[in-house]
């Protein structure tokens, strides 16, 4: 997949709404891979949307959104998830991770799924990203920062054309956002994969292409 | 696969699913064996002879205390009229010996013993016996004979048990010969007869009905052969225009078919009624199953979710869901079968003790219908759980 274009967007909640602005909804707007691409806006204003949207969890705007040209209102559910699994990774702002599994668990349940990263790499982001000692703890007893980290890695193990990434160092440290930047811009160059970051303010330091506001 | 399994085991409730294994274990296994005892019982009432199948009636004329022997004879006209009434499906003749016969048997270690008799025959399509044992060539000078199961029952519990005999066995009488020596129109001839069957349903000696009109034709060719009772095939013997038609036309019917016949229609509506109530309580035992899914389902809707939302497809989510039922399924209908087994041998032997010579029936009728019963659940188990899983998919839960 090469392009991800938004024709006349708009979440139906905005419907009735005369002052909506900004670079993204009610506009069109395409998303190319192999590009890095920003996000910046205050809560409200539908940032984690446009990630659903486009990963077809919620289905509830106006307008269109394509996938090189096919309209995602005409996938079907075995299409979806074949985009899941292969074409856009999706570190959700909830984490969405399993509390009764541990760290690692966490990982290998979308790495079997897929088959894509080996066990060595899998722990070497995690001494990268100073979790290590947590691989084997259930999440449901690490802090916030740290279910982050865990949520980034199983992002990566997957291919991928784009990667959505909501607000994904909200609760990092520099360091550690520098770390994580560090560590998505080397998966992603491998994979000649788009990048798009959504923000409310904190967000990891990149080359951005260009930055969308809401 | 495992890490699946180990997410969505969670809530997986054992008490319901015990209930939904017991019931539907009670459920499966009352129709099973209501099936099962249904045909294992039928052969005392039909005999399962092989000589008659299941709804015939014998019809004879009334005798009064001076009846002649003419007004006992069918003419054809009646024939034909009872062959014309919506209920016969088919009506043949009993052509009985004019002839004198006389028969001995004898077997080894045994002094024989003769008497006379008679023979009887009706059409080759009313004897459901092996119809290549069923054939007469006059050359080959031996004939198949069918006799009524109460003789033996009488030489069995009468006779042998009074002198001390040993019991004879169908089996056993089948391999004697009898010799059989037919008088008439100034000849006699001697033929050899076989026994190939018996039957508890017509009391009468039967040969084939190509040797009636061969021996009649030698040793009684004179003879009038109107028949003086005759066989009826019928779709409901419980009709009541049967009734009716023979009081009004004075004709008897044997008693004994009418009360198999109501025996059978009880039997038949009994095992329909009890596989009715298993199969009640089947359906009953997979509404718990359904509902302890559906709970399931519900309590792990965000993980269900979230599995679907990371790019597993549904049908990879169910299948954990869809495994465990079929599983249990799987594991009732063996359980049944052993059970029905156990059963099954536990009342033959009581069977068998009362009536030794009765065939068991077959057991795969039962089998498949375990079968069945499985793979209807199951497939609507597989259903109720995809259904589930898709409407999380459509955020419909």
């Amino acid at each position: 997949m090469n392009t991800i274009a938004l024709h006349h967007t708009l979440p139906l909640v905005f419907a009735s709404r005369t002052d909506v602005g900004g670079d993204i909804w009610n506009t069109d707007v395409q998303l190319q891979k192999g590009h890095l691409y920003l996000v910046e806006a205050s809560s409200g204003t539908g940032k984690s949307s446009l990630c659903s949207y486009v990963i077809g969890y919620r289905h509830d705007y106006r307008g269109t959104i394509s996938f090189d040209g096919r309209d995602a209102r005409s996938l079907k559910v075995a299409d979806w998830v074949e985009l899941r699994m292969r074409h856009i990774s999706h570190l959700f702002q909830e984490l969405r991770l399993f509390p009764e599994l541990t760290a690692f668990e966490n990982v290998q349940i979308k790495n079997k799924l897929t088959g894509f990263k080996s066990k060595k790499q899998i722990i070497s982001w995690f001494e990268e990203l100073e979790i290590a000692d947590k691989a084997n703890t259930r999440v449901q007893y690490m802090s916030f920062g740290q279910q982050q980290r865990v949520a980034m890695i199983r992002a990566l193990v997957q291919p991928f054309d784009f990667i959505l990434a909501d607000e994904p160092v909200s609760h990092l440290d520099d360091r550690n956002a520098d770390i994580m930047g560090k560590i998505l811009m080397e998966e992603v160059r491998r994979q000649g994969a788009g990048v798009l970051i959504t923000s409310i303010g904190k967000h990891i330091q990149l080359d951005y292409e260009k930055t969308f506001r809401l | 696969m495992t890490l699946v399994w180990k997410l969505l085991r969670k809530h997986v409730s054992v008490p319901q699913l015990a209930g939904f294994f017991l019931a539907n274990l009670a459920g499966m296994l009352i129709v099973l064996l209501s099936l099962q005892f249904y045909l294992d019982v039928r052969p005392i009432f039909t005999g399962q002879d092989g000589v008659i199948g299941d709804d015939y009636l014998i019809v004879s004329k009334r005798l009064g205390a001076l009846s002649s022997s003419a007004s006992s004879v069918f003419s054809e006209q009646e024939v034909s009229d009872l062959r014309s009434q919506p209920f016969a499906k088919s009506v043949g003749a009993f052509t009985a010996s004019q002839y004198k016969v006389a028969c001995s048997i004898g077997m080894e270690g045994m002094k024989s013993f003769g008497t006379e008799m008679y023979f009887e025959a009706v059409p080759d399509q009313f004897v459901d016996a092996d119809l290549r044992q069923w054939t007469f060539d006059p050359a080959d000078g031996c004939v198949p004979i069918i006799l009524p199961r109460s003789y033996l029952a009488i030489y069995n519990f009468g006779f042998a048990q009074s002198r001390s005999l040993p019991k004879l066995t169908e089996g056993v009488v089948s391999m004697a010969e009898l010799l059989v020596v037919l008088r008439g129109d100034g000849q006699e001839g001697h033929i050899r007869g076989k026994i190939v069957g018996f039957s508890s349903r017509l009391n009468t000696i039967l040969v084939p009905q190509s040797f009636m009109e061969w021996s009649n034709s030698v040793f009684a060719p004179k003879s009038d052969t109107s028949p003086t009772r005759l066989i009826m095939q019928v779709s409901n013997p419980t009709d009541d225009a049967i009734a009716k038609y023979m009081q009004r036309k004075g004709y008897n019917i044997d008693d004994d078919k009418l009360e198999a016949g109501k025996t059978m229609y009880f039997l038949k509506v009994l095992a329909a009624l009890v596989m009715a109530v298993g199969l009640l309580i089947s359906a009953l035992s997979f509404y718990i199953l359904t509902l302890s899914i559906y709970l399931l389902v519900q309590k792990n809707t965000s993980k269900l979710e979230n599995l679907l939302l990371i790019g597993y497809s549904p049908a990879r989510v169910c299948l954990p869901y869809q495994l465990l039922t079929v599983g249990v399924n799987l594991a009732v209908l063996l359980l049944a079968i052993v059970v029905l087994c156990l059963v099954r041998n536990y009342y033959l032997q009581l069977i068998w003790a009362m009536f030794p010579a009765i065939p068991s029936g077959l057991l795969w009728p039962s089998l498949a219908l375990g079968a069945l019963l499985f793979l209807l659940v199951s497939v609507l188990n597989v259903l109720a759980v995809r259904h589930r899983v898709l409407n999380i998919w459509k955020h419909k839960s």
